[in-house]
C-alpha cells in the first residue's frame, strides 16, 4: 500500500470502531462462559434488580473481570506504545526494560512466603517500583542518558531478574509452582477489583495525551525532535517513569500478560500511522478489547479449567499479526 | 543586531578541535557556505550553532539573546536545522512529515490547522514533491526523501536555515533547483542560510559568505569573493586546487 488515507482522517475513523468493539466485546464476555446466559433476552438479565442466578453470575463475577482485563489490556497498550516512541523501536514492548521482571521477582518471592492474594499484588508492585528506579540510576549514572544506554541498562536488568525468576522456580517447592507459573504468564482469575485497573489507565491516557504531539516528534529522533523545539530529555524521562508506572499497575493486576503491548500499537500503526494523538486512546480501546477476548476464551476454551490468559494472547496475537503484517503493506 | 553571532565560540569533539575562539556574525538575508574537509566538525559547528549541542566555550547568541537562555521552542520558533541523517523506524506519510515543521509554532493542544497544510503543501511543491504527498516516507528514493526534509524545514518557516548537506542524495537538475530555491528565500523573505557543501562551484555560485575549517581550532570566513582563493581551497582539502576565469563565472577544479 504505497498510498495512504490523510493520517488524521484515518486515525478517527479507526478510534470510531473502537469505540463500539470495545463495549461488544465486553458484552460478549457477559454471556459467553460455563454456563450459558440465554441472548434472546439479554435486557432482562442486564436490568439492575432483576436477581436471579444469571444476574448474579454477570455483575459479581463476570462484569468484574471483564473490566479488569479491559483497563489491563489498555494499560498494557498504552505502555507498549509509549515504550516503542521512547526507544524508537517498533519492537519495544512494556516489559523490554524489566518492569515485568522485578515485578515477578516481587510476586514469587511473597509467593514463596506462602501469601496469596492482594499481598501477591504488593509484592509485584514494589518489585516493578524497585526495577523502575534501579533502571533509571544505572542509566543515568552513564553520564548522559542515551535511549541506547536506557536499552542496554534495561534489558541486562531483565536478564537479571530472569536469572532471579529461574532461581526462584528451581527452589520452590512443588505445590506452590503451579501458582506461581499461572502469575508468569499473566492471569486474571483473582482480577475482581477493576476500579483500580481503570482509574490507572485513565490517569495513564490522561498523562501522556498532552505530550501525544511531542512523542510524534521525539519518534523521529532525538535530534529531530530537539529542532523543533521539544526538551527531549525531560520528555524522555516522563515518558520512561510513565509507561513503567502504568507497566508495573498492570502486572500488579494481572501477572505478565504477553504480547498486548507489543501487537496493540504496532497493529494499529499499520492501518492508521504514527500519530500519537489518537494511537495512544486507540492503543487503549484495541488492547483492552484483545484481553478481554482472550481472557473469555481463556476460561472457555477447556471449561472448567481455566487457562492463564496470557497463553490466548499468544495464540489470538501471532496469526492476526502475522496476517495483517502480510496483506497491508505487500 | 546580527542574527546569529558567536562570541569566543570553542567547540571541540573527541579530542579533536573544531573552532577555537570563533567570533562570529551572521546578518538577516546572508546565505552562508561552509567547507572542509570530512571529519573536521562541520555538523558538530552546525549543531552547536543551532543550541542541540552545548559549545565548549563561548556563546553562541540569536538576534542578541544566548541560546543558554531560550527555550528549544522559542530557539525553533526562528531557527531550522537540517540534518543528515533521518530515522524512519516508524511509518509517516509525505504531508505528515512536512507538517512536523509547524510543531514549534502550534500550542499544545492545537491541531494543525488549515494554514498549517496550506504552509506544508507550499513547501511540498517548491521542493518538487506535491504529487505524493499521500504516500509513505518508506517508499521515497533518496533524492524525494532529502527533499522532504527540506521541505519540513521550509515549513517551520524560520528566520535562519542551518543546513547540513542539503544537496546530498540529489540529481543534478534538483541540486540547482534546490539551491535556486532556498537562496530565492534569502532574497525575498530575507531568510538566512548557512549550509555545508562539498561542491566548490555551487559554493561559489549560490553563497555570497564562506566559512572554512581547515581543522585544528583554525577557521577562516569573509566574503566569498575574498576567501575563495586557490591557495585556501588548496590549504582547506590538502588537493591542489585551480581556477579558471569562465564566460558566466569561475570555475574552480581538483588537479
Amino acid at each position: 500500500m504505497a498510498y495512504h488515507q490523510p493520517a488524521i482522517i484515518a486515525g478517527r475513523r479507526v478510534l470510531l470502531a473502537l469505540l463500539v468493539i470495545a463495549p461488544a466485546s465486553i458484552l460478549f464476555a457477559l454471556f459467553t462462559g460455563s454456563v450459558t446466559i440465554p441472548w434472546h433476552a439479554p435486557w432482562q438479565v442486564l436490568a439492575p434488580g432483576s436477581g436471579g442466578l444469571y444476574h448474579s453470575l454477570i455483575y459479581e463475577l463476570r462484569l468484574p473481570r471483564a473490566l479488569c482485563a479491559f483497563a489491563v489490556g489498555g494499560l498494557l497498550a498504552v505502555a507498549g506504545a509509549l515504550m516503542q516512541v521512547l526507544l524508537r523501536n517498533p519492537l519495544a514492548d512494556p516489559y523490554i526494560l524489566g518492569v515485568s521482571g522485578g515485578a515477578a521477582v516481587g510476586a514469587l518471592l511473597t509467593m514463596a512466603a506462602g501469601a496469596a492474594g492482594a499481598a501477591v499484588g504488593g509484592g509485584a508492585f514494589s518489585g516493578a517500583l524497585v526495577s523502575i528506579l534501579l533502571v533509571f540510576v544505572l542509566a543515568r549514572r552513564r553520564g548522559n542518558w542515551t535511549t541506547m544506554g536506557l536499552l542496554l541498562t534495561g534489558v541486562v536488568v531483565a536478564a537479571g531478574w530472569g536469572a532471579v525468576i529461574s532461581f526462584l522456580l528451581a527452589v520452590s517447592p512443588a505445590s506452590s509452582l503451579h501458582g506461581m507459573l499461572f502469575w508468569l504468564m499473566g492471569d486474571l482469575s483473582d482480577s475482581n477489583r477493576p476500579g483500580i485497573a481503570a482509574a490507572a489507565l485513565i490517569v495513564g491516557l490522561a498523562a501522556a495525551l498532552p505530550v501525544a504531539r511531542h512523542l510524534n516528534v521525539l519518534s523521529r529522533g532525538e535530534y529531530h525532535a530537539a529542532a523543533v523545539g521539544v526538551s527531549t530529555l525531560p520528555l524522555q524521562l516522563y515518558i520512561y517513569l510513565l509507561a513503567s508506572g502504568l507497566t508495573a499497575a498492570a502486572v500488579t493486576l494481572a501477572g505478565s500478560i504477553g504480547f498486548i503491548g507489543l501487537i496493540t500499537p504496532h497493529l494499529l500503526r499499520l492501518i492508521m500511522g504514527n500519530d500519537q494523538r489518537t494511537l495512544l486512546p486507540a492503543s487503549a480501546l484495541l488492547g483492552g478489547s484483545l484481553l478481554v477476548l482472550a481472557d473469555t476464551l481463556a476460561r472457555t476454551v477447556m471449561a472448567p479449567q481455566q487457562l492463564p490468559v496470557g497463553i490466548l494472547t499468544a495464540f489470538i496475537g501471532v496469526p492476526v499479526f502475522l496476517y495483517l503484517l502480510n496483506h497491508n503493506r505487500a | 543586531m546580527s542574527l546569529l553571532a558567536t562570541q569566543r565560540l570553542d567547540v571541540s569533539i573527541a579530542g579533536l578541535r573544531v573552532c577555537g575562539d570563533l567570533t562570529l556574525e551572521v546578518e538577516p538575508g546572508q546565505c552562508w557556505g561552509m567547507l572542509g574537509r570530512n571529519g573536521v566538525g562541520k555538523t558538530t559547528l552546525l549543531h552547536t550553532l543551532a543550541g542541540i549541542r552545548p559549545p565548549d566555550g563561548g556563546v553562541v547568541t540569536f538576534r542578541g539573546t544566548p541560546l543558554s537562555l531560550l527555550s528549544r521552542r522559542r530557539i525553533a520558533q526562528g531557527m531550522a536545522i537540517l540534518f543528515q541523517e533521518h530515522d524512519d523506524s516508524f511509518p509517516s506519510t509525505v504531508l505528515e512529515t512536512a507538517l512536523v515543521g509547524r510543531h514549534p509554532h502550534l500550542d499544545p493542544w492545537q491541531w494543525e490547522g488549515v494554514e498549517d497544510i496550506r504552509i506544508a503543501r507550499d513547501a511540498l511543491r517548491e521542493m518538487d514533491i506535491t504529487h505524493m504527498e499521500r504516500r509513505w516516507i518508506s517508499t521515497l528514493s533518496g533524492g524525494e526523501r532529502r527533499r522532504l526534509e527540506i521541505a519540513a524545514v521550509l515549513t517551520q518557516a524560520p528566520a535562519l536555515m542551518l543546513l547540513d548537506e542539503p544537496i546530498n542524495h540529489l540529481d543534478l537538475h534538483h541540486q540547482i533547483a534546490v539551491l535556486d530555491t532556498l537562496t530565492r528565500r534569502c532574497q525575498r523573505n530575507g531568510t538566512t542560510l548557512l549550509m555545508t557543501l562539498h561542491d566548490i562551484n555551487l559554493t561559489a555560485r549560490y553563497c555570497d559568505w564562506l566559512l572554512l575549517l581547515f581543522g585544528d581550532g583554525e577557521v577562516r570566513w569573509g566574503p566569498t569573493s575574498e576567501v575563495l582563493t586557490e591557495e585556501n581551497l588548496t590549504r582547506l582539502y590538502h588537493h591542489p586546487i585551480h581556477m579558471v576565469q569562465g564566460a558566466a563565472r569561475r570555475v574552480y577544479y581538483p588537479d
